[in-house]
């Protein structure tokens, strides 16, 4: 036996064990893929879905009940609380004062401090609203929320709102729903680089590949929703991000080579037979 | 059973909508009503949050604005 057979330097099992899990708050976990619960065509796909995907915080929305519902399959009925943490957020809350409402109202529903903070500036854009973001975290964060806030891809408003004491930024990759992948990689390195919380990126991811982009970038997490529930087969699509998030982050930890203009052989240059 | 008579009734807003109820009704037997009880279902009585242990002695007052809300799909 060859002695490069004897020594096992690192096993799969020891480079997972040697990850951190992503702390928020009171709460650890070791994905890092965080999936919405909209969208799905039916309450068994997603369930599936989430299943497969690894994930171990689902987000949720806070509604009025319906008028009138006709007797049916029951969206709680289709997630498992004991399994995931679940975020509740502000989705669709234009101003400070409704997202702040919105939150009271999820903490009291899943007796949780954790809300995944939307507070939106237009219908057509959906692209958050800067001053009653900062707002409504600063109020939230006063009252004992641990506050995951969705914001644009602005490097000061990220440092504005991890000042302000949210537990995580959540950067927009593109506009939510868009598909459109991370469309300014620079800005997400910079915020990255000046966080003193976990960075996660939120909304705009299309695909696998997405998800291992801004995990390279050295985000700490993605959330994503429409591009899992979405995609032709869902199910596939949620075990495609579950292993783009888990590339992505080893291939941040590992650290990518330099870039260099011109070739550089990877076979020895010497000893060759017409040499 | 003859029907109640109107006076019995007080309009309020309940998500959003001009509704009557039946005067002195509680949170609670609201909630029964409109089936929305257990997890997941929370209210809010111009706009402050009734807490759960709280729903069976909150009584509706005429003009109130009540939001009943509950979990959905969302991202």
């Amino acid at each position: 036996m060859g002695a490069g057979k004897l020594q096992v330097i690192m096993t799969d099992s020891t480079l997972i064990a040697a990850d951190e899990p992503l702390v928020l708050g009171e709460f650890s976990f070791k994905s890092r893929l965080f999936l919405g619960t909209g969208k799905y065509t039916t309450y068994p796909l997603m369930r599936d879905a989430l299943d497969i995907s690894g994930t171990e915080c689902v987000t949720v929305a806070v509604r009025r009940i319906p008028e009138n519902e006709p007797a049916g399959e029951r969206f709680l009925d289709f997630l498992d609380t004991e399994r995931y943490t679940i975020l509740p957020n502000t989705a669709g809350c234009f101003d400070a004062e409704s997202a702040i409402r919105t939150s009271r109202l999820a903490r009291e529903m899943l007796n949780t401090n954790l809300i995944k903070l939307e507070v939106l500036g237009d219908q057509k854009t959906l692209l958050p609203e800067p001053v009653d973001t900062l707002k409504a975290t600063e109020v939230l964060v006063a009252e004992g929320f641990t506050v995951l806030v969705y914001t644009s891809d602005d490097v000061m408003q990220a440092k504005r709102l991890q000042e302000a004491g949210a537990t995580a930024v959540m950067p927009a990759g593109a506009p939510i729903g868009s598909g459109q992948g991370i469309l300014n990689p620079l800005n997400l390195r910079l915020i990255i680089e000046q966080a003193t919380v976990p960075i996660i990126v939120d909304a705009g991811v299309g695909q696998s590949s997405d998800v291992a982009i801004a995990m390279e970038l050295g985000s700490h997490g993605v959330l994503m929703n429409t591009a899992v529930a979405a995609a032709d087969d869902p199910i596939r699509m949620a075990r495609a991000v579950r292993n783009a998030c888990s590339a992505g982050r080893d291939s941040f930890l590992a650290g990518r080579m330099d870039k260099r203009m011109y070739a550089s052989a990877s076979s020895p240059q010497s000893n060759l037979i017409t040499s | 059973m003859p029907k109640p008579d109107s006076t019995e009734f007080d309009t309020y807003l309940l998500n959003g909508l001009p509704t009557k109820h039946l005067r002195g009704q509680t949170i609670a037997e609201l909630l029964v009503e409109k089936e929305a009880t257990g997890l997941g279902v929370a209210v809010e009585r111009n706009q402050q949050v009734v807490k759960s242990a709280e729903h069976g002695q909150t009584r509706i007052e005429v003009g109130d604005r009540i939001e009943i809300v509950r979990l959905v799909g969302g991202g």
